[in-house]
């Protein structure tokens, strides 16, 4: 116990810093101990000299440590407004030809003619996004409610990590699956039937026989947004107070009352903020979606349609005949009107989590 | 002696591994009220939620035994739990407003036993009579007449506990089990909480626990006192007040314990 290098050695210090310690203390005698342990007291490890606090008292050092990792974050902070202004700078050129109306709503898209409508593109992207909206809401939310409410502790357990799981998984295997699976089921067997029985309703309707549809995106989407819409909402729902349901339950209602009337209403912006989490992750999909919506330049009328949304229009244009004029611009233009539409959502659902739930 | 409203015959409950409430025999008496007592932790809560089955709510609870309500076992397979909580009201220690108007909040009892009320011959126009009357029994009408449409949430804690009161009445139990009804208020709220508990035992069996032993002497009728998940003695409250027959009733009430 009385020897110093002993003592050091006990801890858990690395073996390199504890012999620059004991050598600091340049003592005969804890050098002495030190040889007795079998520690070097030769100095001059490797990676010595990178050590700063040689040269720096401790305390400037900590001073300078908080300083550059304060930088950092703040850099980091700094990326989405310089992103946006970066996109801002480089669409001007067509922000100034062209007028808003001009560019939102126009139907024509002819670089070479010099006609830049984003019109179909954004009807794709909605069409696309909200067909996976109607698609995963209700299913998220029922397995959230299940899981929250219903669900043994251990099914939760279990549940709950898998189904973060399909978060994680790339967005292009999404895309090979829809291409594999998706789009020939909706070729081969849901289109057939929705047109011997539905073709009197528009929206089921269509000339387009490949499959590739908004329909194919949307369900292609549904799948990647269900960890999202599910994960958000079930922490939501599960946050609402133990009390408050028994308050409830206490009065004679089934649990099933109890969670309508009493927990969906106090988790209902958290639940709404989950949707729009998952609509602006959507919104903002690119890679799966352009594998198996068709991509034809046109604004969709049916489910059954092909789509071409922004995502996938800049996506597969942007870097080819960039000496067409405007053409960059434009595109940038489309990526700037996707990043502001998604990062609003984005944000205002983030502020409905944070006032409700204190973190996220 | 007197009428048992509700009979608890050799009652057990454990939490996971925890035996906390041992062979519990006692009977509640109809109307009045009846104050469970006793040292934190002995159980009193686990006693009172086990006579409208909101035990059911906890995780890892295990039980045995009877818990009899006008002659119907209501741990029995056969029960809808839900009548059993429509009979037995429940106010809880702190309030719980719902996230709904006064008005809503005093309505929602009626309004989800619609079928049973429907078959009545209610309706809306009953609704208003209902919460009228309801916050007229809790003490609460003259202070929120004027704005029973505002949510409850901003209501004091002294007066959203009335409306919790309110709540559960409105759905007219026989019995009403209050748990440390007033442990949240201030004195002033306290002591109107007690007042009315005071005039609804007239026409119902009323059941507190509580751990302040002055507010036991001046509810009781009748007493339970539990001890570590144990009965140690039950009767009128004159003769366990006055002249307690086992050492540590004797000790609690002198303070000595708990």
């Amino acid at each position: 116990m009385g020897n110093p290098a002993e003592n050091f050695k006990r801890g858990k210090r690395g073996k390199l810093y504890l012999q620059e310690r004991l050598l600091q203390s340049n003592h005969s005698l804890v050098k002495n101990d030190m040889r007795k342990i079998g520690l070097s007291t030769q100095t001059g490890y490797v990676g010595k000299w990178l050590d700063i606090s040689k040269y720096l008292p401790r305390r400037t050092l900590d001073r300078l440590a908080k300083k550059w990792m304060g930088f950092q974050a703040i850099a980091v902070a700094m990326l989405v407004p310089l992103i946006a202004f970066a996109l801002l700078f480089r669409a001007q050129p067509i922000l100034t030809a062209k007028s808003l109306r001009e560019l939102l709503l126009g139907t024509n898209w002819h670089p070479l003619k010099q006609a830049f409508g984003f019109y179909p593109f954004i009807m794709g992207t909605l069409w696309v996004t909200l067909t996976s909206m109607v698609i995963a809401v209700p299913p998220s939310l029922m397995t959230a409610i299940y899981l929250a409410e219903y669900a043994p502790k251990r099914i939760r357990a279990l549940a709950k990590p898998l189904i973060d799981l399909l978060a994680g998984i790339p967005s292009v295997v999404y895309g090979v699956w829809g291409v594999l699976t998706v789009v020939p089921f909706i070729r081969n067997h849901v289109a057939p039937t929705l047109e011997r029985w539905s073709s009197f309703i528009p929206l089921f309707r269509s000339d387009n026989t490949t499959g590739y549809s908004v329909l194919a995106g949307g369900l292609v989407l549904a799948v990647m947004v269900f960890p999202i819409i599910i994960a958000v909402a079930e922490e939501v729902i599960h946050a609402v107070p133990q009390d408050l349901r028994e308050a409830s339950l206490a009065l004679g209602a089934t649990r099933w009352q109890t969670i309508k009337f009493v927990t969906l209403r106090k988790a209902f912006a958290g639940v709404m903020a989950a949707i729009a989490l998952a609509f602006s992750r959507a919104f903002g999909e690119t890679m799966a979606v352009m594998m198996v919506v068709g991509n034809v330049p046109q604004a969709p009328s049916s489910f059954l349609d092909s789509a071409y949304p922004l995502t996938a229009l800049i996506a597969n244009n942007y870097g080819e005949m960039m000496s067409i004029p405007l053409y960059d611009a434009a595109l940038l233009g489309a990526a700037l009107l996707l990043m502001l539409v998604v990062l609003i959502f984005n944000i205002t659902s983030r502020l409905v989590l944070v006032r409700l739930m204190g973190h996220f | 002696m007197y009428d048992p409203h509700i009979r608890i015959n050799k009652w057990n409950v454990w939490y996971g591994s925890d035996h906390a409430l041992v062979n519990i025999t006692a009977d509640i008496p109809a109307k009045g009220i009846t104050t469970i007592i006793g040292p934190s932790g002995c159980g009193k809560t686990t006693l009172l939620k086990s006579m409208n089955r909101l035990l059911d709510e906890m995780a890892g609870t295990r039980v045995k035994g009877q818990v009899w309500l006008d002659g119907i076992n209501i741990y029995d397979p056969g029960v809808d739990v839900t009548e059993v909580r429509t009979r037995v009201g429940f106010l809880a220690p702190k309030p719980f407003p719902l996230p709904m108007s006064i008005y809503d909040n005093v309505a929602y009892g009626p309004r989800i036993h619609r079928h049973t009320l429907n078959s009545r011959g209610g309706n809306d126009h009953d609704l208003d009579g209902i919460v009228e009357n309801n916050l007229r029994a809790a003490g609460l009408w003259e202070e929120v007449k004027d704005r029973l449409r505002t949510s409850a949430t901003r209501l004091s804690t002294g007066q959203q506990q009335r409306l919790c009161l309110a709540r559960a009445l409105a759905v007219e139990p026989d019995v009403l089990l209050c748990d440390e009804p007033t442990s949240a208020l201030d004195p002033i709220a306290a002591q109107k909480i007690e007042a009315q508990l005071q005039a609804l035992k007239k026409e119902r069996t009323i059941v507190v626990v509580t751990h302040m032993l002055r507010q036991a002497r001046r509810m009781a009728d009748y007493v339970i006192l539990l001890w570590m998940g144990e009965l140690v003695e039950t009767g009128p409250a004159m003769q366990v007040f006055v002249n307690p027959r086992d050492e540590r009733t004797r000790a609690y009430l002198d303070g000595d314990i708990g």
